[in-house]
This record gives C-alpha cells, structure tokens and sequence, in this order.
C-alpha cells in the first residue's frame, strides 16, 4: 500500500516535535497532527489577556544541549539563561542560591555553617549520579528482562558506565535512587529553608511527599534533565522553545496540522496504518508516533479489543495520579517581596519552608483534599523580559502543589487561587491588590484541555516502579508496543517526564534503527 | 471452614458416611449411601438429583455484556439468541485454556456465566473500557442437575410449565414448588438431563418439590462420585484433572490448547470480535496441534491374563481414578491417562487421555500402565472416538 507519510506524529508537545524534527531529518515524509491551535503542549506561551505572553503551564527548562547542537536550534531563535533558586522565608527573608559558587556558600552560611561547608560535595556527588542518569538517558533503555542479543551490548555499557563513577560513588549511586528526600538531606543538611527547597525538587509534579521512598530519584531525574539543581529560563517564554522545535522540524520537512485531533489509530490486522481525526478524515502511513501517554494512547486511541488483557490492565494500572494546578496572574507593578534581591527574583522562588511542611502538605492530598500550606515554584518572567506583559505591567507565574486531581472538587480553581495568594501575601504584602488578571488551571483542566490524563505533568509518575525498563511498562521499553508500526515517543517511555526531548528523540533513533534492520 | 450448600439442610442427613469432597470450597457429598453404584444407575436409568451448587456463577449484564464475553471465550457469544447456552474453554494470550464453562444468554443484555474455577479477576481485566458489570453471584445462585431418562417425566409433574419443548442447550423460566426456577437443558453426564437454578433462598423448597414428584420415578440423591463416572463415560473434561488451568500452570508444558483437549469445534476463528488467544490459536491451526485428547478402550484379555498370572482376579477401579497414568508405544512414553474409570453401562474399562498427535487415530494401539502386585505393567488400550456413551435421548 503507497501512502503519502511516513510516520504520523500523535501531538506536537516538545517530544513529538523532536521525533518529527530527527525523523525529517533524516529524510522521512513526517506529519504531526496537534490537536490545539498552537504547538508545544504543556511547553507553551498563550495570551489569555491582550499584551501578555504567559507561560500557561511549564514556566522553566529547556532540551537537552545536544538535542539543541543537532537540530540547530539556536538558528530558529532559541535562547535560555540559567536562573538561580531561591528559597523564600515567610515573613520575608531568602536563602538564594542563585549567584555563583563562593556566594552561595556564603548564602547559605548565613543559615547553617555546617551545611555550607557540605554544599560542594553534595552537589558534586548528586551532579556525578545525576550525570549516569543522563547518559542512561541517552539511549532507549533494553527490554529488561527479554533481552536479546542485541539489546544485551546496551546493558553491559550500562554496567560499564555506572562502574565507570569509580566504586565509592556507584555505591553512593546505587544507595541513594532508592531513598526518601528526607533519608537524603538527613545525611546532609541541617538548615530547615535549605531542606525544604531541595526536598521540594524531589516531589515536583509527584504524588508523594519528601518522606516517600524514591523521592530522591526524581530529585535526580529533574537535575539529570537540567544538567543542574539549577533551571533554565527561555527568552521568550516557554512556547519560543516548542515553535523552534516546529521551525525545525518543518524546515527538514515535516507537515504540522493544528487543529486536528486524532480519535483513532486505524489498524490493519495486527497493525498500525494510520489514524482517524476526530471528524472522521483517515490518514495513512507507514508508521504511526504517539506523543501522548500509554494510557491515552492504547485504551483511548488503539482499545482495548485489539490489545491483550494483561497488558490492558497493566496500562490501566500505570499510576497517573496528577496533583498540580497551575496558577497565572498579571500584575499592576512589581510586588514587593521583602528580604528577596532583584536578582533572586530573576530566577525559581520556591515556597517550601521546611521538609515537614512539604510533608503536611502532601498529607492533605493523600486524603483527596487540597494543601491549605501547599508547595509554590513561582517565576517572574517580566523582570528579565518585560516585553511579555504592556508596560509597568508584570506577570507571575505559579506551579501549586498539591491539588489531586483525584480529589477535585468544582469549587477547586477559586479555593486554589485564594490559597495561592493567600500563600504569596505572606511574602508580598502588596500583591493581593496588585492583580488584575487571573487564570487558574486545576488537574482536571490539564487533562480536559491538555490532553494530561489526569493532569499528570509526566504521562505516567515519575516512581521507581514506572521508570528503566518499567517504562511505560515491563517488557516494553524501546518506544515498540503491541501493534506492529506503532510507536510511543512522549514521556510515558524511559527516560521520562520534563523537559529535555530525550523520550522523543530516542524514539526516534529506535524507529530509524528498526526500519533498516 | 468449608461451608454447606444451599441444600445442605437436605443432603447433611442423606450422607450416610457423612463423607465429604471439597469442591470450591463447599461440602459436596461424594455419594449418600455407602457405595456410589445405585446412584450412578440412576442417572443412567432413573433421575439423579445432584447438588451442583459449588460451581462458580457470574452474572454479566450491562450494554457491552456480549461483547465482554465474545472478547474473552473461543465460540460466538454475539450470535447466541436470548434463552439459549453454549459450552466453551476461554484462552490466555497463549491460547491456552484458562477455564471452560456455559455461558446462558439470560436476556439481550444479560448472561450467565459458569466456571470451575474464580474468574473475577480475569473478567474484570478483559472487561476494561466496557459499559458492563460483573456480579459473582455463586453464593446467591442454587443449582441442582436432575440427570437421567425420568429426568423430564419428574418436571412435568411438578413445574408450573411442561418441559417437552424445551431443546437441548435452552433454558426456560418456570416455577417449581411456587418459586422461580431456571432450568436449561444442559449437564455433566452426557444423558438426557436438566439443571436447574434458583434464589438460594429458595433451594430447600425446590429440593422438597423434586423429591416428593419424583419418588414415583425413582429419583436418587446423587454424589459427585457417581457423576465423575457418568462424565468420563460423556468424554467430558474437568479442570484440574484433564487439563491444568494456564493461570495456574507453572511451566508451559502444564497448559492445553482447546485443540488439544478435543475442543476445536468450540474454537471460531471466523467469528466477528477479537478474541484472546485468536492469534496463536489461528497459528496452531495451520500448524496442528502436538497433543490429542482421546479415548482410550483397556483391552480386556490381555488385562485379566496379567493377574491371573499373579493368581488374582482382575482388579479395576470402581471409581474414577484422577491420576496420570502412562502411555507407552514401542517402549517410548507418548502420552498419559488423566482420567480412567470401570464403565458400568458399557462394561469397559475406559480412560480420557492426552497422546501426541502421532498416535491419535482410532484403532492406534497404545499401552497402559498398571499396577498388578505391586509391579508395574503394560497392557494394550485402543484409541475410540469420543464420547464413549451418547444416548439418542440427550437431544431428542
Ligand atoms: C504545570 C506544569 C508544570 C511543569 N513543570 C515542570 C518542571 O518544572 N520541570 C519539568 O521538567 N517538567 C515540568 N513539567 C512537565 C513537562 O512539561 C512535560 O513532561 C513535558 O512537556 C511533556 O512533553 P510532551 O511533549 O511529551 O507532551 P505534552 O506536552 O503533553 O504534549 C502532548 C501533545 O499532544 C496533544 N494531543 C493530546 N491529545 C491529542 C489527540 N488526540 N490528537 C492530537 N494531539 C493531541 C496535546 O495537545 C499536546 O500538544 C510541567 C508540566 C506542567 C503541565
């Protein structure tokens, strides 16, 4: 049968763009289909009020550098700075962790002594543990425990590379995946500010508090994505990154349709051919990419009937358990945050006093209810870009933690926002007075309008059960799935959620791989 | 603590040994009087009335409740008209049999499913994205088969509607002492026979009614040792002792395929929906199978002469004997008897068993393992077709 594509990409969030981007360039004809009217997904710059450019949903990271190196992307306008981390004290007061090495200790000397004598081993171990997970991340990971011959190379130099830490590390390596962020910073930190602000990086977009077992593994896994603790800023806004991946991708080649979403994946027998919209036009193609996460993928868009039961279950099993909202405010003017500098609020202002509060704040969620003392990561873009809001004007933007989404009640986006400015008037007095636009995004909007199932930020949480080769599920890693010539390529596949594009060009490689074997 | 049936108020004093079978769980009677003959002749002669209520029993219902069952089973639920049963296996990925049971279409979108074995789970897991609900309703459901040629003279005298129109594999609503009952013409003994179900609330008072219309037509409580006869005279398979449940199998050796187990006929590779299994059962087909489930006939002279060799009589089980028994031809083993029994209707010594494929064609001879004096011994058995035993009176 002669069709008109290659592959058909499911979803132009960041992963899918970056498969189509490697698959066009490497020759292959590339559709994306994209069910919004704007590409990036969770990746995305909006304006919901006239003059502004909000980060609607993600507001920090970029790709991975060599994801950058090989597309070009800086020819396609995309810049980032590094910014700091803030911890924000209530009642005013910081710890920022944001300029350079002697000052940061010095920062965080004026807390702790001790702990600033700790802090450059510290970071040096978790960056040598975080940067074996980075190249773990390189590469899709082998079919554990169905390995063939083939993949078997792969798992011995991954044997290679974790010996490769020297022994006294691998053994760190290997003892602190596994533990709880309270286990972690117990060995290392006193200071309750320091504590709360890593201890927080370890749940972010998690359903799990701080003294959950492998909380430190997405710690790792958010500072293996980074290359740093430290976060990344796109100039811009979030979105510039996701339309320099489209420009890149249709530059090779590869035709984008927004407004076009996918409700089926056509099969033939046994497999992939094309796919359905959901106004009923077909689309044939050799191969067909999905970009959402497994469950969406193979009970929404394959169905059940066409998979086996026990890996019908098994994806309806796959935990999903979203907790974030998301809320964006515009601003009449700078608020005032005492105690912080302008160049702490330049970067990431955590609210997390302490690893206890982290803690009861997840209490609450456990339950199905909402932190009434949540976890915030705050960004003010304007300060560094004042051109994303009109004149005098500034934007903040909050990721609120933790709102489950299987608790969600309909008075949820108006009890969110009092709670989140309620939190930050403790920080800014002046701020409550200052808003003049809000927009609150509860779990049940990332999924409704998102396509987040369950409002979860990584299609499929980020825990030591559902990431290697548990990723999206045992005995299929490597982007394959049970239909012939159909693939997976968002973070539901190893190595996972945020941003980096790792999931989406492995696949990529994978999909390349099996076409000439 | 194994727990009594719904009819356990009845059968408890008719167990003159008080000895009792487990059998999911439920105290089953292995025979009311002290030996099981009188009852297996009734279910050849008479009327047996048989407790069956341990069998495991879901109630499917809901928009997608035939689709559901299509997705699971080997045979075509989507065509099974409301009021009527099918027999079927269902599969693992593997095509390998999980369990088999009947499956009644109660009304358009409401079945019955029966099973040896709990399926709950495996219900629910092929039940993902369907409009339906699973009900296990083995505790609530009383179940009696009444088998034997008097079995419907006994009905019509005492349910509110005549039975002489229901056909083999249908079911009909009636009442029976003033109570709603179910009864399909189905059963486990290959004979003209009916099982009937009710609220099991209600089980004393139809056992009452049975009892009392049938003593005229010598309808005899019956145990399960008498009916494990009659089903092996019915070439008829049971989980656990013909065949290991994939879900239950530890090595892949232990599993069957319906093919194997002489159940291809319920395999409908053309039916509509996809079901599991489809694909390696599709592939077997083409390829054939490697096992065959036949009969066996042990042949008589030679059998005699190895014990009287001994200076015995010959000594056959007067039960069904639910062990491995070997096969040999040529010295090699190629196959095993999973059920063996004395036939008292056709005075044969007769086995279920698993060859390979090689020496399945009736008239193929094999030899049996037996146990004469203590040693061990061959002795020649022919493969028959099944079933050994099928009276024109099951369908008529
Ligand atoms: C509020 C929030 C905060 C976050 N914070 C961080 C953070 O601090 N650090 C971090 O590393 N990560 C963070 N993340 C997670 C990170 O953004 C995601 O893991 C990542 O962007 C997912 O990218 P993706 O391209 O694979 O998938 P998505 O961005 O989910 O893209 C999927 C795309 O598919 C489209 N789609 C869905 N259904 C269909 C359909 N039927 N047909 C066609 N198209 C369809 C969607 O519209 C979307 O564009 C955050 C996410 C959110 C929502």
């Amino acid at each position: 049968m002669s069709t008109k594509y290659d592959a058909i990409i499911i979803g132009a969030g960041h992963n899918g763009l970056t498969t189509a981007a490697y698959l066009a360039r490497a020759g292959q004809r590339v559709l994306v289909l994209e069910r919004r009217d704007v590409v990036g997904g969770s990746v995305v710059t909006e304006s919901p009020w006239p003059g502004y450019r909000v980060d609607t949903l993600q507001h920090f990271g970029g790709l991975r550098p060599d994801i950058v190196r090989d597309l070009d992307l800086a020819r396609f306008g995309l810049t980032t700075t590094r910014v700091g981390l803030t911890a924000l004290q209530p009642g005013g007061g910081a710890l920022e962790l944001g300029s350079g090495g002697g000052a940061r200790a010095q920062a965080i000397g004026a807390f702790n002594r001790t702990d600033a004598e700790r802090w450059p081993a510290f970071t040096a171990l978790m960056a040598k543990v975080a940067g074996f997970l980075n190249e773990v991340y390189a590469a899709p990971f082998p079919r554990v425990p169905q390995i063939d011959a083939a993949e078997a190379p792969a798992l011995a130099q991954l044997g290679l590379k974790l010996r490769g830490l020297g022994k006294k590390d691998m053994i760190e390596a290997v003892r602190v995946l596994p533990m709880s962020m309270l286990e972690l910073l117990d060995e290392w930190f006193e200071s309750d500010l320091l504590r709360g602000a890593l201890a927080a990086r370890g749940v972010h977009g998690l359903m799990q508090g701080p003294m959950g077992a492998g909380t430190a593994f997405l710690f790792l896994h958010l500072w293996a994505n980074n290359d740093s603790l430290f976060q990344t800023r796109v100039k811009g806004g979030a979105g510039a990154l996701s339309e320099a991946l489209a420009q890149a991708a249709t530059g090779f080649g590869a035709e984008l349709r927004l407004g076009a979403e996918v409700a089926q994946v056509k099969l033939s027998g046994d497999r992939a051919a094309g796919v359905v919209l959901a106004n009923g036009e077909e689309i044939t193609a050799q191969r067909v990419v999905s970009a959402l996460d497994p469950r969406r993928t193979f009970l929404g868009l394959v169905g059940p009937d066409a998979l086996d039961p026990e890996f019908v279950w098994a994806t309806q099993n796959i935990k999903l358990r979203g907790c974030v909202a998301k809320v964006n405010l515009a601003l009449d003017g700078l608020p005032t945050f005492t105690g912080v500098t302008d160049a702490g609020l330049r970067g990431a202002l955590t609210l997390s006093p302490s690893l206890n509060d982290l803690e009861r704040a997840y209490d609450a969620a456990k339950y199905g209810g909402l932190s009434e003392r949540p976890y915030l990561e705050v960004s003010l873009p304007t300060l560094a870009e004042p051109g994303l809001a009109p004149d005098g004007k500034h934007l903040l933007s909050v990721h609120m933690q933790f709102a489950p989404y299987r608790g969600e009640q309909a008075d949820w986006a108006t009890r969110i926002e009092a709670i989140v400015v309620n939190a930050l008037a403790q920080l800014a007095p002046d701020l409550p007075g200052r808003i003049l636009h809000s927009q609150v995004l509860t779990p049940r909007d990332l999924e409704t309008r998102f396509g987040l199932s369950e409002g979860n930020l990584y299609h499929g949480e980020m825990m030591l059960d559902q990431i290697l080769f548990m990723r999206p599920l045992s005995g299929w890693a490597q982007h394959r799935t049970p239909i012939e010539n159909l693939y997976l390529c968002g973070p539901g596949t190893h190595p996972g959620g945020g941003v980096s594009g790792a999931s989406g060009r492995n696949a990529a490689r994978q999909i390349l791989k099996d076409q000439k074997a | 603590m194994l727990l009594g049936t719904p009819f356990h108020a009845r059968t408890q004093p008719l167990n003159e040994a008080q000895v009792w079978r487990r059998w999911s769980g439920y105290l089953a009677a292995g025979a009311y009087e002290l030996t099981h003959e009188r009852e297996y002749w009734a279910i050849r002669n008479a009327a047996a009335l048989i407790d069956v209520s341990p069998l495991l029993k879901y109630h499917v219902h809901g928009p997608d409740a035939a689709r559901l069952l299509d997705r699971m089973v080997t045979r075509d639920v989507s065509r099974l008209g409301v009021g009527r049963v099918l027999y079927t296996p269902w599969c693992d990925t593997e095509g390998k049999v999980i369990d088999d049971g009947t499956i009644t279409r109660l009304d358009a979108q409401r079945f019955r499913l029966t099973a040896a074995e709990p399926n709950y789970r495996w219900l629910s897991m092929n039940a993902v994205g369907l409009d339906v609900t699973v009900e296990d309703v083995s505790s609530q459901v009383a179940s009696l088969a009444l088998q034997g040629p008097k079995s419907r003279l006994i009905l019509n005298a005492c349910a509110a509607d005549s039975l002489d129109g229901l056909a083999y594999f249908r079911v009909t609503h009636t009442r029976v002492g003033g109570v709603p009952v179910t009864i399909s013409r189905t059963g486990y003994t290959g004979d003209l026979g009916y099982e009937l179900w009710c609220d099991a609330r209600d089980a004393v008072a139809v056992w009452d009614t049975l009892m009392t219309a049938g003593a005229a037509y010598g309808i005899t409580p019956t145990g399960i040792l008498a009916l494990d006869i009659a089903r092996v005279e019915a070439g008829l398979i049971m989980l656990d002792v013909d065949y290991t449940s994939a879900h239950v199998a530890t090595i892949p050796e232990q599993k069957s395929s319906p093919f194997e187990l002489n159940l291809g006929w319920a395999v409908d590779l053309k039916k509509a929906a996809r079901f599991v299994g489809r694909k390696a059962l599709a592939a077997e087909k083409t390829s054939g199978s490697a096992w065959q489930m036949v009969g066996l006939e042990i042949e008589w002279p030679n059998l005699e002469r190895l014990f009287w060799e001994e200076g015995l009589p010959p000594r056959i089980p007067n039960t069904t004997v639910r062990a491995s028994i070997p096969l040999s031809s040529l010295g090699r083993q190629v196959g095993y008897a999973s059920s063996s029994c004395w036939s008292p209707l056709l005075k044969k010594y007769i086995a279920l068993a698993h060859v390979e494929a090689a020496h399945a064609k009736p008239g193929d001879l094999l030899m049996f393992e037996i146990m004469v004096q203590h040693k061990h011994r061959y002795t020649p058995a022919r493969v028959v077709p099944l079933p050994f035993f099928n009276p024109e009176r099951k369908r008529e």
